[in-house]
């Protein structure tokens, strides 16, 4: 080894934004400061996968894993792990049920990395994603040399056909297949699209992925362009994500440096470049019509498929679309061959999925496991269970366009099929989990609020219908929900998947059918006793006064914005039930806890 | 119209746009620099671009409005984005939102009377094991409370 330690810093967008900049600047001064830069090398990484923990800072060889990091503590590691070889104890990963105990652990061995199998993020928080000889010396552009030398384009398609991949972005189709299309359809001109605008309001796998790797997006770009003909790629990225923006950008310049882009890359006879366009805000531009449309410049509108953009796409011209997460597969796949990724999965989903864990689940972050993973894996033996021990209530997939997973489901091995025969889907990989706080109709309600907020309202039944649904929900929520408004959202649901035009009207009602189904009966607490079991649906909350407990001081009847609450220091006080906004601010003034909200 | 026509984009506009010219589909990013330059896309500025690039009023004012991203009205000297994303929401995003509306007197998308503010809401920052989060010109506070909201802002 030429260095004698690696301090490697997560960079991720968690840990960033808990002053990982900082811990780095303090190491990197405090190594200057006793002369060991020849001794030691600080690398910057994409994200370890542990943001709940974050920020976080691994040192090899020693294999110390710190973690919730302050700047102030850079000190005492160098002086203590990388000048007398001591790892720092109370700086180290503890396991939940190890409270306060910080003991030296293989990172292999902590319970949120066990079950994990990694092939997309095979580089996240190892290499320093700015390098590009870093991506190089773990194996990077090895596939692409391999194509274009030893393989012809027919036999690329093959390769990633057998090896069974399918699409990562929602829809799950046959990756080699599409390629397949593009590569027969006869033109002078096609294009490879990479689609990173990771809609899905509480998910971020391809943007951790981009900036952690972002040369592995590049390398298999370039592979399909050589599999199919095309010599020209556009990246689609939200404009939200700045940091992968920029590392992309560095990633671009290095691979042109190295000639690896641009004209016959690596003395061959190809040539292939990629450009960076920006999206701006609008969740339908992630259908890949729409995405289209916003690559040309245009509104992103959703164009009526077919035809398919595999045949007629950007610009009229037959054009590969893939997710993110679906490209960071390929340089493995052609490196270790089909077969061998056939062998991870299941019959018909092969290979990992990564997901966001998040919601109200212990180790928050992102993993990824082999498809076929249970729901109860990632949830207890990933996620450390649910936060504050409280009881699981359902997982959510899908985001928008999913739906939502209960208890009775927690050990159906997840996969594409088994999602969608239950009524959610895969979507991109969002998960959060809902605890027994979380109210179903409510949530339900915020998937609802955004597909109508992102509807880009070319066709009736989504923009109308969309609108209906929300009001009904309101209705609901607020207590003036009638039982036949549950037959009027399954109505409209129905309508919706059938006659929208695109994927997100047609999916948009998945939130609600799939809720209806499996928490039914929530629904009608709301409706008929005009109950919220979660105490979440504000209004049908009753705040009351426990005289018990009252010491009648007057304060409550003091914040009460609208008067409600009366009485006198003698009787003591009662709340007006029809004058209550529900406001809470009583409840949260009474210093007896007094006050109940029922 | 007088003054419209005499208005000059700023250099780097320029610049970026010579850049852009022949590629196809550029408006978009060169609206997205445009909004770098100004902060927002004023209506002058709008009405330039129309005649730099030949192309209808009507289609640059048809791509701003379709994307969030644009904004034709003038913001906040500072920029908070309150999260919205699906794990902001159940941890809490909502009452962060009702907070900053009491502290600072306005809602979303709205300018604060001094100018001094604006509050616009965003879908997933990113960083969900933070949750819930408030980002202010870029710079991210996670775990937030809405009890550590007057804080934050005071140093603002
Ligand atoms: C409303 C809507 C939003 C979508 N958003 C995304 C997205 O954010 N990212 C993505 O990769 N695919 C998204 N898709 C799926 C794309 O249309 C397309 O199927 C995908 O980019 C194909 O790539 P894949 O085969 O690698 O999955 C969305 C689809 C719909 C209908
Ligand atoms: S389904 Fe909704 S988003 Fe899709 S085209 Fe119709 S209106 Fe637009
Ligand atoms: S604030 Fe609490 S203790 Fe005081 S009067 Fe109200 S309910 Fe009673
Ligand atoms: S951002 Fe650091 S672990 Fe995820
Ligand atoms: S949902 Fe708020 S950061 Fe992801």
């Amino acid at each position: 080894m030429p260095y004698k330690h690696y301090i490697l810093i997560c960079a991720g967008t968690a840990c960033e934004s808990s002053h990982a900049q900082e811990i780095h600047d303090n190491f990197i001064k405090e190594i200057k400061d006793r002369q060991l830069e020849s001794d030691v090398q600080v690398v910057k990484t994409g994200c370890f996968g542990f943001c709940e923990q974050g920020p976080i800072v691994k040192i090899l060889p020693d294999n110390a894993f710190y973690v919730k990091l302050k700047p102030e503590d850079v000190k005492e590691i160098v002086d203590e792990n990388i000048i007398k070889g001591r790892v720092v104890q109370r700086l180290l990963y503890s396991p939940k049920e190890d409270k306060g105990r910080h003991q030296m652990t293989d990172v292999a061995n902590i319970d949120f990395y066990q079950k994990q199998f990694r092939i997309v993020l095979r580089n996240c928080g190892i290499i320093d994603p700015e390098k590009i000889d870093e991506y190089i010396a773990r194996d990077g552009y090895k596939a692409l040399e391999k194509v274009l030398f030893e393989m012809s384009p027919t036999q690329v398609i093959d390769e990633v056909s057998r090896s069974g991949l399918r699409g990562r972005g929602g829809a799950g189709f046959p990756t080699g297949l599409k390629w397949s299309f593009t590569q027969k359809t006869s033109s002078d001109v096609k294009y490879i699209v990479c689609n990173a605008d990771e809609g899905d309001p509480g998910a971020y796998m391809d943007r951790s992925t981009l900036e952690g790797d972002p040369h592995s997006i590049l390398e298999a770009m370039t592979i399909a362009g050589y599999a199919v003909g095309a010599h020209k790629g556009y990246i689609y990225i939200r404009a939200e994500y700045p940091l992968a923006i920029e590392r992309l950008n560095i990633a671009i310049g290095q691979a042109r440096d190295y000639g690896l882009l641009g004209e016959k890359i690596l003395g061959s006879n190809f040539d292939f470049d990629i450009e960076i366009r920006l999206g701006a805000g609008a969740f339908v531009c992630g259908e890949e019509t729409a995405l289209l449309a916003s690559v040309e410049g245009e509104r992103g509108m959703p164009r009526p498929r077919p035809p398919f953009p595999a045949v007629k796409g950007l610009w009229g011209k037959p054009t590969v679309i893939n997710n993110v997460e679906t490209w960071a597969n390929i340089p493995v796949i052609i490196l270790k061959g089909a077969s061998w990724f056939a062998k991870i999965g299941t019959e018909r989903s092969k290979g990992t999925k990564v997901f966001a864990l998040t919601g109200k689940i212990n180790n928050s972050g992102l993993i990824e496991v082999p498809m076929g993973t249970t729901l109860r894996e990632i949830i207890f033996d990933i996620g450390g269970g649910i936060k504050d021990g409280k009881q699981f209530k359902a997982a959510q997939t899908g985001g928008p366009s999913g739906g939502v997973i209960p208890a009775e489901f927690l050990d159906t091995p997840i996969d594409y099929d088994n999602l969608t025969a239950i009524g959610s889907m895969m979507g991109s990989g969002g998960m959060i989990v809902m605890d027994e706080d979380d109210c179903i109709v409510d949530i339900t309600k915020f998937y609802l609020q955004f597909s109508v907020d992102e509807s880009c309202g070319k066709c009736a039944p989504c923009r109308i219908g969309g609108y209906q649904l929300l009001n009904l929900l309101e209705k609901i929520t607020s207590g003036r929900g009638e039982m036949a408004d549950l037959n009027k959202l399954f109505k409209i649901s129905q309508a919706m998947q059938k006659a929208s035009l695109c994927g997100l009207g047609q999916t948009a009602s998945n939130p609600v059918l799939s809720t209806m189904k499996y928490f039914g009966e929530e629904y009608q607490e709301h409706i008929q006793n005009n109950k919220c079991r979660a105490r979440k649906c504000a209004q049908l909350l009753k705040f009351e006064i426990l005289p018990e407990k009252c010491v009648k001081c007057g304060l409550c009847a003091k914040v009460c914005p609208v008067g409600a609450i009366s009485g006198d220091r003698e009787k003591g006080y009662v709340i007006d039930q029809a004058k209550c906004i529900r406001c809470g601010q009583c409840l949260e003034r009474c210093k007896f806890k007094a006050i109940t909200r029922g | 119209m007088e003054t419209i026509k005499n208005l000059e984009l700023k250099p780097s506009l320029i610049d970026y746009i010579a850049q852009w010219r022949d590629k196809p589909g550029n408006l978009i990013m060169i609206l997205h620099k445009a909004q770098e330059e100004y902060g927002f896309i004023p209506r002058d500025v709008a009405f330039k671009l129309a005649e730099v690039l030949d192309v209808p009023l009507a289609k640059i004012y048809g791509v701003i409005t379709f994307y969030h991203f644009f904004k034709l009205e003038k913001r906040g000297k500072n920029i908070i984005n309150v999260c919205m994303g699906t794990a902001c929401y159940l941890k809490g995003g909502e009452d962060i939102i009702k907070e900053l509306e009491i502290i600072l007197g306005v809602g979303l998308n709205t300018v604060t009377p001094d100018g001094k503010f604006s509050v616009e809401a965003v879908r997933c920052l990113g960083c969900c094991g933070l949750a819930p989060v408030v980002s202010i010109n870029g710079t991210v506070y996670g775990k937030l409370s809405k009890n550590q909201l007057p804080e934050i802002l005071s140093k603002y």
